[in-house]
Parts: C-alpha cells; sequence; structure tokens
C-alpha cells in the first residue's frame, strides 16, 4: 500500500495513521510539553537575554547588543575559566573511562563477592558532590588521616597540600565520576557476547589479541558514549571546585563565573552568556567525540551497544 | 581472590590482573578513608592533631538538627524527589512506549529534544530556566524545585524505558489485541506487569538523582524549599567561613544514611550493570 502519490480512497484519518499518525500520539505530549515549556522555552528566552546586555557591561565593554559576548572574550577573568575548565574535566573523564575498562574486565568474571565489590565500587554515586567535598577536606586535609599516615610512614617530611586546589577537585571528580563510568562501562561490556571472545579464544587468540581485536572495536562506541556522560558530568564542577578547590584561583571554572554572575552580580544577561558558552563549548567536545564515534562499527553486538 | 576458573590459570595470575586489583584497592580504602572520617567527624568533641577526636558525643547531631531545622529540609526533599518520580514516570513511560513501538514523522527530532537536556551542562538551561522562574515569580518556592528536576528526570525515564519497551516482545500485544482487548486493557492487563522491573528501576534511579542534584535546585530554592544537599551547601559556604565542621558532618552523615537505604534497596531490584542492555552473563565453561 503506497498512500503517497497514488490516489487513496481511505480517509484522511486512515492515510494518516499509515504514516504513523493517530490518536495515541498523543502519549508523548505531555512529555513533549514539559519539555518544550521548561527546556526550550527558558533556554530560546535565555539566548535572547544574551543580546540585551545591562547598561554597565555595554559601557565597559562596548559592542552593543554583543557586549556580553565581547565581555566574554575579552575579560581575562572569565575566558580564562574556559581553560581552567578543560584542564580539570578533560583529564578526569579521560582517566575514569580509562580505568574503568579494566576494572570492568575483571569483574566480569564469575567470583565470590562480585556483587559486594560492584556494590562498593558504585557507592560514591550515593555520596554526591557535597560529601565528597566534605569527605576529602577531613581525610586528605592537613590534619586528615592520610597526610598523618604519609607522614609517619616517612613518605613525606610536610604534610601535602591535597584540598583548596587543583588536586582536591581532581579527586573529587574520580571519586563521583568513576563509580558512573564504571557501571556504564560494565554495562556495554556485558552486552558484548561472551561467545565472540570464546570463539576467538578457540582459534587461539592470546589474551592481548582478544582484547585488541575483538573486545575494544566492540566497545568503543561504549566508550565514546561513555567519554560523553562522565565529560559532562565534569564539565559542570561547581560545588567540588567551590568547596575542595580554589574557587578564585586554580579552578575557577565556568560554572562557577556563570554562578557569580546570576546570584551575586544579579546580571542575569551576563549569566546567561555564560552558561550558553559553557553549552557551546561542551556540545562542541561531544560533537568531536560523535564524529570519531561515527567512524567505528556500528553494528550490533549482541546487544545495545 | 582474583578468579581462577579451570584452564584459565596464567590470565587469573597475570600481573596486569594484580595490578587492577591494587587499584581497586587503593581506590575503595580512599572512599573507606573519606566516608570513615566524616562519621568520626560527626561524634568527636575535638578533633586535630590525634588520631582520633579525644571525646566522644552525639550533641552535634541534635544541634545541626535543630540549627539547621532539618526535620523541614528532609520533608521538602522527600516530598520534592517524590513528586519528581511520580511525574516523570507517569509522563516518560508513556512517551517512551511511543517512541519504542512506533514511528512517525519527526522521531528523530523528538528524540534530538529528549536528548538535549541530559547531555548539557545542567547549569546552561538551569540559570536561564531560573531567570524565568523569578520572573514568573515562582523563585524559591517548593514548585520550582520540583519543576527544575524534571527537565533532566523526564528524559532520563524515556532514555532508561525506551531499550526496556523495545526489549518486550511486540507479539504479546498483538496477541492481547488479537484477543479482543482494547487499548486500555492492553496497558493495564499486558504491559503493566512487565514494565514493573523498568519503572521501578528507573524510579529509583530518579529518586537517587533527585535527591543528590545539587545545581539545579540550588538556583531556585530558598530557605524554604531548600533540599539537604543544598542545606549542607549553604552550611559549608554560609558567611563568616561556614558552620563548625561537625555541624556539617553530623547532616553529612543522615544524608549519606537515607542515599544508602536508596540505594540498597535500588540494588535488590536492579542489577546496575544491567541498565543500558539486558546480560547474558558470562558463560563459565
Amino acid at each position: 500500500m503506497t498512500a503517497v502519490g497514488s490516489r487513496s480512497t481511505a480517509s484522511l484519518r486512515h492515510r494518516l495513521a499509515e504514516r504513523g499518525v493517530d490518536v495515541s500520539l498523543l502519549f508523548l505530549l505531555p512529555a513533549l510539553l514539559l519539555i518544550v515549556g521548561l527546556f526550550v522555552y527558558p533556554f530560546s528566552y535565555g539566548i535572547g537575554l544574551t543580546f540585551q546586555p545591562s547598561a554597565l557591561v555595554q559601557e565597559r565593554w562596548g559592542g552593543g547588543v554583543l557586549a556580553n559576548y565581547v565581555a566574554f572574550f575579552s575579560d581575562p577573568f572569565v575566558f580564562d575559566s574556559v581553560g581552567i575548565t578543560m584542564r580539570l574535566a578533560l583529564p578526569a573523564a579521560l582517566f575514569n573511562v580509562l580505568a574503568s575498562v579494566p576494572v570492568a574486565l575483571v569483574l566480569r568474571r564469575k567470583f565470590r563477592g562480585k556483587r559486594l565489590v560492584t556494590s562498593i565500587l558504585v557507592l560514591p554515586i550515593t555520596l554526591g558532590t557535597v560529601l565528597t567535598a566534605q569527605g576529602l577536606l577531613i581525610f586528605a586535609g592537613r590534619q586528615g588521616w592520610l597526610n598523618r599516615f604519609l607522614l609517619e610512614a616517612g613518605i613525606v617530611d610536610e604534610p601535602l597540600r591535597l584540598v583548596n586546589n587543583y588536586t582536591g577537585v581532581m579527586f573529587s571528580l574520580i571519586i563521583t565520576g568513576f563509580p558512573f563510568a564504571f557501571l556504564l562501562i560494565s554495562s556495554y561490556l556485558s552486552g558484548i557476547d561472551p561467545s565472540l571472545d570464546a570463539a576467538a579464544r578457540t582459534l587461539g587468540a592470546g589474551w592481548w589479541q582478544r582484547f585488541r581485536r575483538v573486545t575494544l572495536p566492540l566497545l568503543a562506541p561504549g566508550l565514546a558514549t561513555t567519554f560523553i556522560l562522565t565529560f559532562v558530568l565534569a564539565f559542570s564542577v561547581f560545588p567540588s571546585a567551590r568547596l575542595v578547590g580554589d574557587a578564585m584561583g586554580e579552578t575557577r571554572v565556568m560554572s562557577l563565573m556563570a554562578f557569580r554572575a546570576f546570584g551575586e552580580q544579579n546580571d542575569y544577561q551576563m549569566a546567561s552568556t555564560i552558561a550558553l558558552m559553557m553549552g557551546v563549548i561542551e556540545l562542541g567536545v561531544v560533537a568531536l567525540v560523535l564524529l570519531w564515534r561515527s567512524l567505528l562499527y556500528k553494528g550490533s553486538t549482541g546487544g545495545k551497544g | 581472590m582474583a578468579a581462577t576458573a579451570p584452564g584459565e590459570k596464567p590470565l587469573a595470575a597475570s600481573p596486569s590482573t594484580w595490578l587492577v586489583w591494587a587499584g581497586m584497592a587503593a581506590f575503595l580504602v580512599f572512599l573507606l578513608g573519606l566516608l570513615v572520617s566524616v562519621v568520626v567527624d560527626s561524634f568527636g568533641r575535638q578533633w586535630f592533631a590525634t588520631w582520633l577526636p579525644l571525646e566522644a558525643t552525639t550533641d552535634w547531631y541534635a544541634s545541626s538538627w535543630e540549627r539547621f531545622s532539618l526535620g523541614h529540609v528532609i520533608g521538602v526533599t522527600v516530598g520534592v524527589a517524590l513528586a519528581v518520580v511520580v511525574i516523570s514516570v507517569l509522563v516518560g513511560v508513556p512517551a517512551a512506549y511511543l517512541l519504542a513501538r512506533r514511528n512517525f514523522p519527526g522521531k528523530r527530532f523528538v528524540n534530538l529534544l529528549f536528548l538535549l537536556p541530559i547531555l548539557m551542562p545542567p547549569i546552561t538551561y538551569g540559570i536561564p530556566l531560573a531567570t524565568v522562574m523569578y520572573a514568573f515569580g515562582l523563585g524559591r518556592s517548593v514548585v520550582a524545585v520540583v519543576l527544575v528536576n524534571l527537565v533532566p528526570s523526564i528524559p532520563f525515564v524515556i532514555m532508561t524505558m525506551t531499550p526496556f519497551i523495545e526489549q518486550i516482545n511486540p507479539s504479546i500485544e498483538h496477541a492481547a489485541r488479537m484477543c479482543g482487548a482494547s487499548m486500555r486493557q492492553v496497558f493495564l492487563r499486558v504491559l503493566g506487569p512487565l514494565l514493573v522491573p523498568g519503572i521501578l528501576a528507573a524510579s529509583i534511579l530518579v529518586l537517587v538523582r533527585t535527591v543528590g542534584m545539587f545545581e539545579l535546585t540550588f538556583l531556585v530554592s530558598g530557605p524554604q524549599s531548600d533540599t539537604l544537599v543544598v542545606a549542607i551547601y549553604r552550611a559549608m559556604t554560609s558567611a563568616g567561613g561556614g558552620e563548625a565542621r561537625q555541624l556539617v558532618s553530623a547532616m553529612a552523615v543522615m544524608y549519606t544514611t537515607t542515599m544508602l537505604v536508596m540505594l540498597i534497596v535500588a540494588l535488590r531490584f536492579v542489577n546496575p550493570t544491567q541498565l543500558v542492555a539486558q546480560v547474558k552473563e558470562a558463560r563459565d565453561d
């Protein structure tokens, strides 16, 4: 039945139903309405706001309606935060993804207490950034157990400065991001049919060959997705950058700048500009990764890859 | 400790495996140290230059409960989380069903629309959204907190439920229709029971995410609508160098306990590693 082209005698309703448009599409309506109302509308409103710079910004940076953008790119205090955010988010996301692969591979085997180990690894998801921050401040602070242990074991002479700087935020990003990456990677890994590995073993492939030639190519799209999701998480660090970082120095990330404009200066236009630029930069990275991913194998992996 | 399945000895004993276990052990020690030091801190009276606090006390719990009116805060947290879960499941599951089963014009666009809020950093849409909320006079209200939390939750439910629905054999529905069941009956009697595990998994994840959601809640909440995480953050950063560390630790312990209970309940219902795909267990031959 080709409704398109040939003149059909069926009713309009029937013809529409043939192309997938019928009453059941109403199921989609509430979700669509909420997303349009709470995401699309505010977002477009925010984009509009970025073109209405406050008088203060306009006077200081010039550029007419584009003053907010001029300010963003020429105010080093704001613009440097882009590099700072990248220096934190990229290594953290990369580490989380790369470290989860061997862990997921090892935990894929059957052994006693597997469920327990998995649960403990996933536990930090429940801690949240604020909690991790408090824990890090106490545990890795000058007087904390970590430094005390290192001192008494004679490994260091002076307490290490691990919090209120770059290291602190990095720790917190790994603690909160790793379990998430691990969960995703292990579910992608379990989507790969084990018989493929068994077949490779039958054909005499060694451990490295099986990983390099069978598992890795099948896992690569999953790796890309996981990288994207952990990167998104790490990119918007905000509480940890403020609590265990050096909020005005080494870890002055973009989200802090956006919030400073929003909450402290009440400059909603500038805040929206920074927020929007965050989105643009982040989606740029995501698009690059997706582009790379599109070059990879896309067939069935025995599950949803 | 490492797996030694028969015929797999050389692999199990490989140094790389031990390296991975060592790495994991280091991570776990770090994690436990972190957790235990917060717990110890919350029970200690004074803790400076010693391994353990000098005196034990439970005063911090009582005083933080009172100081931050935690009864109210926890009430708000639970209320907001439940509201978000119920609304996002009610709205998200039918949408996921449609996306899993039907083809319609503009489906790719709709998919993209539901993907965007997950991909964007929360602050990016949070700030314009908060601006709109304040413009509508909803700022600092509980309603605003629920609404902002719906933005990532609905797509999340859709994203987790769509693959789940896809793996239910459509011929079951067709059979029910052939036997004369109406659409409603198909949903309530056939699909509903099959979807329960997926819905439970999605709800628990949304619950955990909402309780832990900081950025979005922080942007719109005020003293009367703070959730627990936001209250802790405010206590840590309040003017004058923050509250006494132990007060915050006590709050943190209460928060972690709540989350832990939820996670344990969640793990009874779902195997976390099976979220993305239904799994074939690795065969041990």
